[in-house]
């Protein structure tokens, strides 16, 4: 399979993702620059952590009119796997691929640790190797990753069975104080509907090798390898 | 860009007074007009008031400088570039520099702090290393003090702001709190980068009739002697000078670094040199002095944010994320395509020439023309008067049989705990991605930072160090204790130094026991430096850190750098398994002077500093270097500030995990405030499993290192026999509310 990375002017996670996917996972990676078209068949498009355009307005609020952008959005509506990390999740709520809003932390402060998260739903392209229930340690850094929805929208969420990883503590349980950033219900990564594009704040490419202190990482980018060597993407 | 600009101001005529306003004492003035052969005009005394400030001339320090050792067959680049460069092997090589940024995060925190980070960052990737960790030392007033909490806040998030932005990672750092920093706060900001030993870039002007560009951004009015300012000592007055400090944008410091880097791969540039302190003035004319050449700026031609700028202004902003590059002829249209696909300026703004001139023109009329030599190496070079201050001998009393011993240890342990110098330093590096470039293997919090370096085996341990009291008490063993620390620190995560970066910060030189302690400090630096074998690569001195003639205490903090061969191997402070075995490397004894315990439980900042053997210093450090590296040890942990008694209870409650409590049985017989709490150097706390103690044994006699085996790790109290027995989650919340709760 390929994955394209796609770079904007600000993007800090690119390189990272890009070296997990091409040293841990040994997958086909490119790098694709925000000014260029998407060309050539790509299976998952990675949208990276950053400060796209610096982020001076809301995050996100600048990538979203990328000339990049149209291509990942016709992409995605083809069904092609769409994952937004961080920055990228911010920029896909922005640009509708995604609903709600990700709004600045709780605590008013940037937030750097690590965090426990409940796999809660398996059947989507990104989760599908990981037991439901289970818990991945993967680290968050950001200062607007506060995910918020209005009530339709986070009804909505659960009952498609959207809400792909919580913020748990120690026993699994998505209590307030294993909240980092005040999301709505603990929310750390959702799906759209057709669940082919999802969005998460905390960085598996900051988890994918054990000297790190956690390779739980990888099962979301094997997930998605093990989902495309399936066909289940269907982009063409 | 084809337009003619013209001066749109009257120079002022130079005067007595405008020259004492530029920083510039009568006898500097009468060695300008000698050098030049005539009076100065405004630009001219302008660009003299910048390059002759102690912040770029080095005028006071440079006599002393010279005896810091600064060879070593590793080191490919020493002092007087942009940073320092050192071999790692397998063709790779490292870049790393510290330098202080004060003055202006007093006046303005935030940006203080974000422009400090933004301006290492540029002189690190200027040697052609792409940045991929940084680190900061940080000083500040009491933490009671009504000012501290919001210098804190501000400098940390500037660190952060500017950092995450331009996603370099924060690693690891220091942070104290004293009143001598109440009116003057510092704020050291180190980064390393990383290259190859082809790819190493420095700031020459060479090539007659070579193009010098300008690529970054565009240039404002902002910071227009911020070089001057931090040459000056503070007082209310400077408050007001807040106009000084620069404003940074990380988003174009992040498209600056990848644009350079790109630019870097191919064969088209000469020289490069970030536009620092004294902007476009200083980067022109010292790359045009390191390559003996001459250099004509064109300043019509430099893009401008605002308008109507005089010639003077353009010269001496100090705009953020610039730099300034000689490029090959002929390459111009090639970078400028490089620089256009970043959304960046690249402009050509004048030549190298062969006249040895730094010559300035606006409009077609030239406004300045030095001799480069007179902006270089023929500035000022003082030999300053030094002396130690009478009450030195007063201050150095201790009479410890008048200390009373507190009644209850367990709590001064747990005071000291929760000390901001001691604490959990959490609420500070919770604001600073740390993992960003996916390479931190041993995160803040521990002895140093531990990176790995992708594509290979190794590791690169990094680390802050700096004690400033022992400085005040007696400089040279201050200065000799803080290299020997951060060595130390490095040797705890079993790494080997390799380099060290420093910042020196002191009151005004003009005060001649400010030049003592400089002078000691630096004597210490330089002994500790030849006995540990570390050459000191780059570093900044920052001068006139005093309010109303109050110096701070002499504050050198030491940025060191080490290399792991074997990165699996990487140590941690914190107990892993109970059952192990606790063993001290090297002796206690009764050093309470200077001490954290005699400064927080008794007021008191007085008595001589810990004495330090340096030979004994190298052989601790490499026995647990060699008992790390064969696998032997579970943890190593630095006994430094509040002594043995904070540094077991690190070990047993600054881990990602539950605490480990500890049993102390064996210990030397003195009294137990001193066995606690002295901070007696060259010791360090380990922990093993029992089956590895002979090993350990025979490596400590190898190395004639002092060992004892003290206790073991287990169960949820802390014991130290016969002194004192808590419960091991009390000592884990003093430590972790500490500065958290303080701040809130």
């Amino acid at each position: 399979m390929r994955w394209g990375v796609i770079v904007f002017p600000g993007s800090c996670d690119d390189q990272d993702v890009f070296d997990s996917l091409a040293r841990d996972m040994e997958q086909e990676v490119d790098f694709l620059w925000h000014k260029d078209d998407i060309k050539g068949g790509y299976d998952c498009l990675v949208l990276p952590g950053g400060f796209s355009y610096g982020d001076y307005l809301r995050c996100g609020a600048m990538a979203r009119f990328s000339p990049v952008m149209g291509g990942v959005i016709d992409f995605a509506r083809r069904g092609g796997l769409v994952l937004g990390i961080c920055n990228g999740f911010q920029i896909l709520c922005e640009s509708g691929l995604l609903p709600g809003a990700l709004v600045r932390n709780a605590g008013l402060k940037f937030v750097c640790r690590q965090v426990s998260l409940r796999v809660e739903e398996t059947d989507t392209p990104f989760t599908r190797e990981i037991k439901k229930g289970q818990l991945l340690k993967i680290p968050v850094k950001h200062g607007e990753g506060c995910y918020y929805a209005d009530a339709v929208t986070l009804e909505q969420l659960r009952n498609n069975r959207q809400i792909l990883l919580r913020y748990a503590d120690a026993k699994g349980k998505p209590a307030p104080a294993a909240n980092p950033n005040g999301s709505l219900d603990n929310i750390a990564g959702i799906c759209n509907e057709a669940r082919n594009v999802f969005g998460l704040m905390p960085h598996p490419e900051d988890a994918c090798n054990k000297i790190l202190g956690s390779d739980d990482g990888l099962k979301i980018f094997s997930s998605i390898a093990a989902a495309c060597a399936r066909g289940e993407a269907r982009h063409g | 860009m084809g337009e003619e600009r013209e001066n749109p101001r009257a120079e002022p005529a130079v005067t007595a007074e405008l020259v004492a306003a530029h920083g510039l004492t009568p006898d500097e003035y009468a060695k300008i007009v000698k050098l030049l052969g005539r009076a100065p005009n405004y630009t001219e005394l302008g660009v003299f008031s910048v390059m002759w400030s102690e912040h770029c001339s080095y005028k006071s320090s440079r006599h002393y400088l010279k005896r810091l050792p600064t060879e070593g067959p590793q080191v490919l680049q020493g002092p007087g570039e942009n940073a320092g460069v050192v071999d790692i092997g397998d063709g790779l090589a490292v870049a790393f520099k510290m330098e202080s940024h004060n003055h202006p995060s007093f006046i303005e925190p935030y940006q203080g702090a974000a422009t400090g980070v933004g301006g290492i960052l540029r002189d690190i990737f200027t040697m052609g290393a792409r940045p991929i960790a940084s680190l900061n030392s940080l000083r500040f007033g009491a933490i009671d003090h009504p000012r501290t909490g919001y210098l804190l806040s501000g400098v940390v998030a500037g660190i952060g702001g500017y950092g995450n932005c331009v996603g370099v990672p924060t690693v690891g750092g220091e942070c104290y709190f004293d009143e001598c920093y109440n009116a003057n706060i510092l704020v050291n900001a180190f980064t390393l980068g990383i290259t190859t030993h082809k790819r190493i870039f420095t700031g020459i002007a060479k090539g007659i009739g070579n193009p010098v560009m300008y690529v970054g951004s565009k240039t404002g009015r902002d910071g227009i002697h911020g070089a001057t300012m931090a040459s000056e000592s503070f007082s209310e007055e400077k408050e007001r000078r807040r106009p000084t400090v620069q404003v940074g944008d990380p988003f174009t410091e992040k498209l600056l670094l990848e644009a350079c880097l790109e630019l870097m791969e191919k064969d088209y540039i000469v020289g490069i040199q970030d536009m620092g302190a004294a902007g476009l003035t200083s980067s022109s004319s010292e790359m045009a002095g390191r390559g003996g050449v001459g250099i004509e700026l064109d300043l019509s031609r430099v893009p401008l944010r605002e308008t109507a700028m005089t010639p003077y202004e353009i010269l001496l902003s100090e705009s953020q994320e610039r730099m300034l590059l000689v490029a090959r002829k002929g390459t111009e249209e090639e970078i400028r395509r490089i620089f256009d696909k970043w959304d960046l300026d690249a402009v050509v703004v004048g030549h190298v020439t062969d006249d040895r001139l730094f010559r300035a023109l606006f409009g077609g009329t030239e406004v300045a023309r030095i001799p480069v030599a007179a902006l270089t190496k023929d500035a000022p070079v003082y030999q300053r008067p030094a002396a130690s201050p009478a009450s030195q001998d007063q201050l150095q009393h201790l009479d410890l049989a008048a200390i009373p011993e507190p009644k209850d240890l367990g709590v001064t342990l747990k005071r000291l705990l929760a000390s901001p110098n001691i604490a959990s330093k959490e609420w500070i590096f919770r604001q600073y991605d740390h993992y960003v470039r996916s390479n931190t293997v041993v995160a803040p919090g521990a002895d140093a930072a531990v990176i790995r370096i992708k594509g290979t085996k190794k590791g690169l341990a990094l680390t802050v160090d700096g004690n400033s009291r022992y400085c005040y008490l007696d400089p040279y063993v201050g200065g000799a204790i803080a290299v020997a620390e951060a060595a130390r620190n490095l040797a705890c995560v079993g790494a080997r130094p390799i380099g060290l970066t420093d910042c020196l910060n002191f009151g005004s030189p003009e005060n001649p026991v400010v030049m003592w302690q400089f002078a000691d400090v630096i004597h210490g630096m330089r002994d500790a430096c030849v006995a540990l074998n570390v050459p000191v690569v780059s570093g900044n001195v920052s001068f006139y850190n005093e309010t109303d003639g109050t110096p701070i205490y002499p504050t050198p903090t030491v940025g060191m750098v080490g290399v792991l061969d074997k990165l699996e191997c990487a140590m941690t402070p914190w107990f892993k398994s109970a059952g192990d075995l606790i063993v001290l490397l090297g002796r206690t004894r009764e050093e309470l002077g200077g001490s954290e315990y005699l400064k927080l439980v008794h007021g008191l900042t007085r008595g001589t500093p810990p004495w330090i053997d340096l030979k004994m210093e190298r052989a601790v450090q490499g026995c647990c270097r060699e008992a790390i590296e064969q696998g032997l040890l579970r943890s190593a942990h630095d006994i430094s500030d509040g002594g043995l008694g904070v540094a077991l209870a690190e070990c047993s409650i600054i881990g990602p995990e539950k605490p480990l409590g500890l049993r102390i049985e064996n210990h030397e017989m003195i009294r137990g405030d001193a066995l606690l709490f002295s901070e007696s150097q060259s010791r360090i706390v380990v922990s093993l499993a029992e089956k590895n103690l002979g090993e350990l044994e025979e490596i400590a006699a190898r190395y004639n290192v002092p060992l004892q085996v003290i206790g073991s790790v287990g169960g949820s109290r802390f014991t130290i026999q016969p002194l004192l027995g808590l419960p091991v989650e009390e000592l884990r919340a003093a430590w972790a509310g500490g500065l958290t709760d303080r701040v809130k």
